[in-house]
């Protein structure tokens, strides 16, 4: 018992709890954005797999970290432009789609990785982003080294996760995208372009998904490997449906991911007579029990995964 | 400019549109072979050569076929259900151990003509139910099976690499994580003698051929036809959703089972992670590139073995990396997307 | 002509070989209202759909304050002034009444919305026309009614001077109706101009100053209210006499099916509430009511689909329990289903395979799929209920809506069952094929059927029912014997007002 309040008053385990969302809440934040225009987006491991790897490649290559992330975020946009190609303009099955986005981002990445770094007994490494103590906040006992010394991306994402929330909920544009979401016919009716925004949607939200992955290269470890998204994508999309569509309650969500997920990792050490495996098994089995939980209450978006095409109703 | 509905769907159309994806494929991977500063033409050469090159290698990549079979056949059964099964590769290992086990823990020395037919039905066993789990959540929770089986992918591996590692850990794997072997009676007969080909081949084709016939001539399969392209029609016409669904997938499951555990029958004899290149995943494409037909599906497999087995010889040769087939293989179910789309609408002005 | 405040001048669109639109012109006065009368396929919605730029036309001209419109510009159309109101609400049921007006209002990338100004001029519209609603509510949580007034409010939020209505009673009872034709008036008086399209002669000579028919994508006829009949304008739209068939005397045989005090809730709504009924053979019960009373939930009862939670199903004088659809089948009930492409058959499937699917066990043996036997009963169905376009192999979404309708039909009365459950049989369908739908039920009823007819059309429950019962928020009301049932009393019904509907009887009241 003891060993178990052991690990929840550790500044560690809060420290990584923040250190583990990051990702999660750029990637389910793109997801959401997608899904609120009305497109589910699986293209999103693959996404993330090509952003890590095209991230820390351009730092490799002498770009510094920022950069690095807004390479991954462009080359994420454009696999949201093939997603809304196929689902949007074609108006072809976002499953079998975003399956397919999915395989060939991935593949991709490991092929250019592959291609450009020939196989070394251990991956070379960048310089990753340093944790950033917030000045003032920083000093406060046991909350300040748990939540305020972080590396940048991850104040960017509680950042961008809060502006998605005010876009979304209080400007037009938002309003455009959630009516795209429920009602593209409606959407048109009103003079928007349901097409466009879904478009815009998507590439934004890929966008996000390419900076989730490249966090894991450029600031939560410092090199890639294959594989090394392990699931996350699907996560986000867990994630999603748990947070109601909601910016706000994905942060939070990711949150508690992380926290389960920081937790479990800390306790594999006391009960290390469980095998280690059952602990990376609840990630997913989480994920799957918020699905269950969450699928039949949440306010699914009308319009999800239906394709839209002028003048068929 | 808009787009019309096919009325017909001429059966030549039906055919080329496979071909034309994969030409297309192999166009935009050639690039990415050229950018890799190596002869596109000769490259390709050593792929076939590395896939049909020699009695070796035509076998291999016959080998490398029969789980793309068998895992394309239990996504193309789901797909025309519209349950989306993209467990395939959970469902795989699953089968690989649960046969493994059975074949070391349980039946040991039991003739083979007992332990074969009782391995393949445990590995189809574990597959059917580990799919059965998304199934119930979807029918009673609406939860979408695509995010579940997916996730379910990662604790099934999990799950198969903590059995290795302790209960099923072979005491003579010099400390590596792998399960014992089965017993050697157990092992399916080879097809071709001096080859890993064996009669697991003839075992996918039949069932292909098997699925086909009920997938067209029966009321089971008349009915899940229904369900899949109407959930509303089939309940009005009278026709048990969840029940046929539920068939469905243990059909389905049970053939990425089956997968696992006839590649353990047949080529390896034990389980280790390492036992699967994304066959579970691969079986999505090999089902979307047959249109769903498993005839097709025999075809689909080969071709997509083919590009596994013929990259490994291509990058040994020209110092591409083998990541070209996955390459390959995903920009040709992305191609057959497109390209089933304009068999059935054509652009009109 | 200068206080036109709309002018469609020889307006055509061809769709594919279908001249959807053939030369139409049309003008509007500040103040007027004028009605745009035709059947299904006469051309409104496609003119309607070019007036609001989601078409562009072949050919002609749209202008308003006689300036004319860029073509295909829905956003012109609407900052121009016009403001269309579906018959399908273009609403989003998870957003709010405000959020649904605002949608579209403001510059997609202003920093944020105004709110605060926008609920203020939303409530000064809904003071000023008389249509209250809540503008936080969400849209999903109200009434058909009020999501109508949500649709016409948004119209006017967008200051629309033109108001296009598309079917506008169709989902509302004749009491609300009434009230939303006296909001109309008032409206145009206030200086709105109005187009309402309709196919009910009723409410066109009752509201309209000017009325326009449209035949066959033609515009045909231009009438004053106060000049014409409701003989002619029915001419005019048909462009023949009208016939449908009414129906003979028949003697009417034993109860074949008898619900008594039968409730039925799903996902813990009650949709049914303890409703009675009796059905005779030879006769037509007509159950008529507003869309969305329970019309769906008693068909699906009747059809197996669902299963009552209380009261008792009598079969021929038999208590059934719960019955599945292989039950109801094989119990020779017919059915119709009210939707014919997503229930009643399965659109990518061959024309012989939806004859069959709801008799699969007739139509196999050993679990293998009887497929010469099943094209023979499809051909005979196309020979004998006249379908057109298909051959048994044919895939079903190929048929036009009535060809659709007469091979389901087919398939329920080739084998002439002893009761049809036929729900709105005839909605979406063109006046040739209403009246062989219409045929067709009579002709069964002839030959002793018993059928169950559920519809919102009163014209069609009116000249087929020998009885009438109104459904209310999943209530029925008492039967009134169809020789004795008016329009007038027949909307009463429908309103719930049962005990000013039939006077002296001791009845209830909908809630």
């Amino acid at each position: 018992m003891s060993a178990l309040m052991d690990i929840l008053a550790s500044a560690g385990l809060w420290g990584a709890v923040l250190r583990i969302a990051t990702p999660l809440i750029f990637g389910t934040l793109g997801a959401l954005l997608c899904e609120r225009s009305g497109v589910l987006n699986l293209g999103i491991e693959g996404i993330m797999t090509f952003g890590a790897m095209i991230g820390w490649l351009a730092v490799y290559n002498g770009a510094d970290l920022w950069t690095g992330l807004l390479v991954a975020a462009v080359c994420g946009g454009l696999f949201g432009l093939l997603h809304a190609a196929l689902t949007v303009t074609l108006g072809l099955s976002q499953h079998v789609s975003g399956l397919g986005v999915t395989l060939f981002a991935s593949s991709f990445s490991y092929y250019v990785f592959r291609l450009l770094v020939p196989v070394a007994g251990t991956p070379p490494t960048v310089e990753a982003f340093e944790p950033i103590a917030l000045p003032g906040l920083s000093d406060l006992p046991f909350v300040g080294p748990a939540f305020f010394t972080q590396t940048p991306p991850t104040y960017l994402a509680i950042l961008i996760a809060l502006v998605l929330g005010y876009v979304l909920f209080r400007t037009p544009l938002g309003l455009a995208i959630r009516m795209t979401g429920e009602n593209p016919h409606a959407a048109e009716a009103q003079g928007i372009n349901p097409m466009r925004v879904r478009y815009g949607a998507i590439i934004a939200g890929s966008a996000l998904m390419g900076v989730a992955g490249a966090f894991l290269t450029l600031s939560a470890f410092n090199s890639f490997f294959p594989t090394m998204v392990q699931g996350r994508g699907w996560i986000c999309i867990a994630l999603v449906v748990f947070s109601s569509w909601r910016p706000s309650r994905a942060l939070l969500g990711a949150l508690l991911f992380a926290f389960f997920d920081g937790f479990q990792v800390r306790l594999q050490t006391v009960l290390d007579i469980v095998p280690y495996q059952v602990f990376l098994m609840m990630p997913y089995l989480l994920s799957i029990a918020a699905l269950a939980v969450m699928a039949r209450r949440a306010r699914v978006p009308q319009a999800l995964m239906q394709p839209y095409r002028r003048g068929e109703r | 400019m808009r787009l019309e509905r096919r009325e017909h769907r001429p059966l030549a159309l039906v055919l080329v549109t496979p071909l034309v994806a994969v030409a297309v494929a192999l166009a935009i991977a050639g690039v990415l072979i050229a950018i890799a500063g190596a002869p596109v033409i000769a490259a390709y050469g050593e792929l076939l050569k590395g896939a049909f090159g020699s009695r070796l290698a035509t076998t291999e990549t016959l080998t490398r076929a029969i789980p793309l079979i068998l895992t394309g056949m239990a996504a193309a059964v789901a797909f025309r259900a519209q349950v989306w099964n993209i467990g395939g590769e959970g469902q795989f290992y699953l089968g690989a151990i649960a046969a493994a086990a059975m074949g070391s823990e349980v039946l040991g020395d039991l003739p083979g003509f007992v332990q074969i037919p009782v391995l393949m039905l445990t590995g189809a066993t574990a597959g059917a139910v580990l799919l059965l789990i998304p199934l119930w959540l979807r029918l009673r929770f609406f939860v979408d099976e695509v995010v579940t089986t997916l996730l379910l992918n990662f604790v099934a591996i999990l799950f198969v690499s903590m059995l290795i590692d302790t209960v099923l850990k072979d005491p003579l794997g010099f400390g590596w994580p792998q399960s014992e072997a089965i017993a050697d009676q157990a092992m399916l007969p080879d097809l071709v003698s001096r080859s890993r080909l064996h009669v697991g081949l003839i075992i996918a084709m039949v069932l292909a051929l098997l699925v086909w016939f009920v997938q067209r001539r029966t009321v089971f399969g008349m009915q899940s036809r229904a369900a899949g392209l109407s959930p509303s029609g089939a309940r009005f016409a009278g026709i048990p959703l969840g029940r046929t669904l539920i068939f469905v997938a243990m059909i389905s499951g049970g053939f990425a089972g089956l997968a696992g555990a006839i590649e353990v029958m047949g080529v390896q004899g034990y389980v280790t992670t390492e036992l699967s290149p994304g066959f579970g995943y691969s079986g999505i494409v090999v089902a979307m590139l047959a249109n769903l037909n498993p005839i097709g599906v025999v075809f689909a497999a080969i071709f997509i073995a083919t590009m596994f087995v013929g990259a490994d010889g291509m990058s040994r040769a020209m110092s591409i990396p083998a990541y070209i087939a996955d390459v390959t293989v995903s920009l040709s179910l992305l191609s057959m997307l497109v390209a089933l789309f304009f068999t059935q609408y054509r652009i009109r002005k | 002509m200068s206080d036109d405040v709309l002018e469609i001048a020889g307006v055509s669109k061809r769709f594919g070989d279908i001249l959807a639109n053939d030369d139409i012109s049309l003008s509007l006065a500040r103040g007027e209202i004028v009605a745009l009368l035709g059947e299904n396929g006469a051309g409104k919605t496609t003119l309607m759909n070019v007036l609001f730029g989601h078409y562009v036309p072949d050919s002609g001209t749209v202008a308003v304050m006689g300036r004319p419109l860029p073509p295909g510009r829905p956003r012109e159309a609407i900052s121009a002034g016009i403001g269309m109101v579906h018959q399908h609400f273009s609403l989003a049921a998870n957003l709010s009444v405000l959020e649904n007006v605002m949608t579209g209002s403001e510059r997609l990338f202003l920093p944020m919305s105004n709110t605060s100004a926008a609920r203020k001029k939303l409530m000064a519209l809904s003071e000023r026309f008389g249509l209250k609603v809540d503008p936080e509510a969400r849209l999903g949580d109200l009434s058909v009614g009020e999501q109508q007034r949500v649709e016409i409010l948004k119209a006017l939020y967008n200051d629309a001077k033109i108001l296009v209505l598309d079917e506008p009673t169709a989902v509302l009872t004749n009491l609300e109706a009434e009230k939303l034709f006296s909001i109309l008036k008032d409206m145009a008086r206030l200086g709105l101009s109005l187009i309402f399209i309709s196919h009910k002669l009723d409410e066109v000579m009752a509201t309209a100053d000017r009325i326009v028919v449209l035949r066959g994508g033609r515009s045909v006829a231009e009438r004053r209210a106060s000049a014409t009949s409701k003989a002619e304008l029915a001419e005019l739209m048909v462009g023949r006499a009208v016939s449908r068939p009414m129906r003979d005397h028949v003697e009417r045989g034993d109860v074949v099916l008898e619900a008594i005090a039968i409730s039925v809730r799903i996902d813990g709504v009650d949709r049914l509430k303890s409703i009675d009924f009796t059905l005779h053979a030879g006769e037509v019960l007509g159950i008529i009511g507003v869309s969305g009373n329970g019309q769906t939930t008693l068909a699906h009862m009747i059809s197996g689909i669902v299963q009552p939670k209380d009261g008792d199903l009598l079969l021929y004088g038999k208590s059934v329990g719960d019955m599945s659809v292989a039950d109801v089948v094989a119990a020779g009930i017919g059915r119709i289903p009210e939707d014919r492409t997503h229930e009643g058959a399965i659109g990518e499937m061959a024309i012989w395979e939806n004859a069959i699917l709801e008799r699969l066990g007739d139509y196999s043996k050993h679990g293998l799929v009887d497929r010469k036997s099943a094209i023979v009963f499809a051909d005979r169905i196309i020979k004998e209920f006249d379908v057109r376009g298909g051959v048994p192999t044919t895939r079903f979404r190929l048929l036009s809506g009535g060809n659709m309708q007469k091979l389901i039909l087919g398939r329920n009365l080739i084998e002439h069952p002893k009761i049809l459950l036929a729900a709105q049989p005839a909605r979406g369908l063109d006046e040739g094929a209403v009246a062989a739908v219409h045929e067709r039920i009579l002709e069964a009823r002839r030959n002793g059927t018993a059928v169950l007819l559920i519809s919102e059309d009163l014209d069609e429950i009116m000249a087929l029912s020998d009885r009438i019962q109104a459904i209310v928020g999943g209530r029925l009301s008492p039967p009134v014997n169809a020789d004795h049932a008016d329009a007038r009393m027949l909307g009463l019904m429908m309103a719930g007002e049962w005990a000013q509907a039939m006077p002296g009887r001791e009845v209830g009241h909908a809630p």
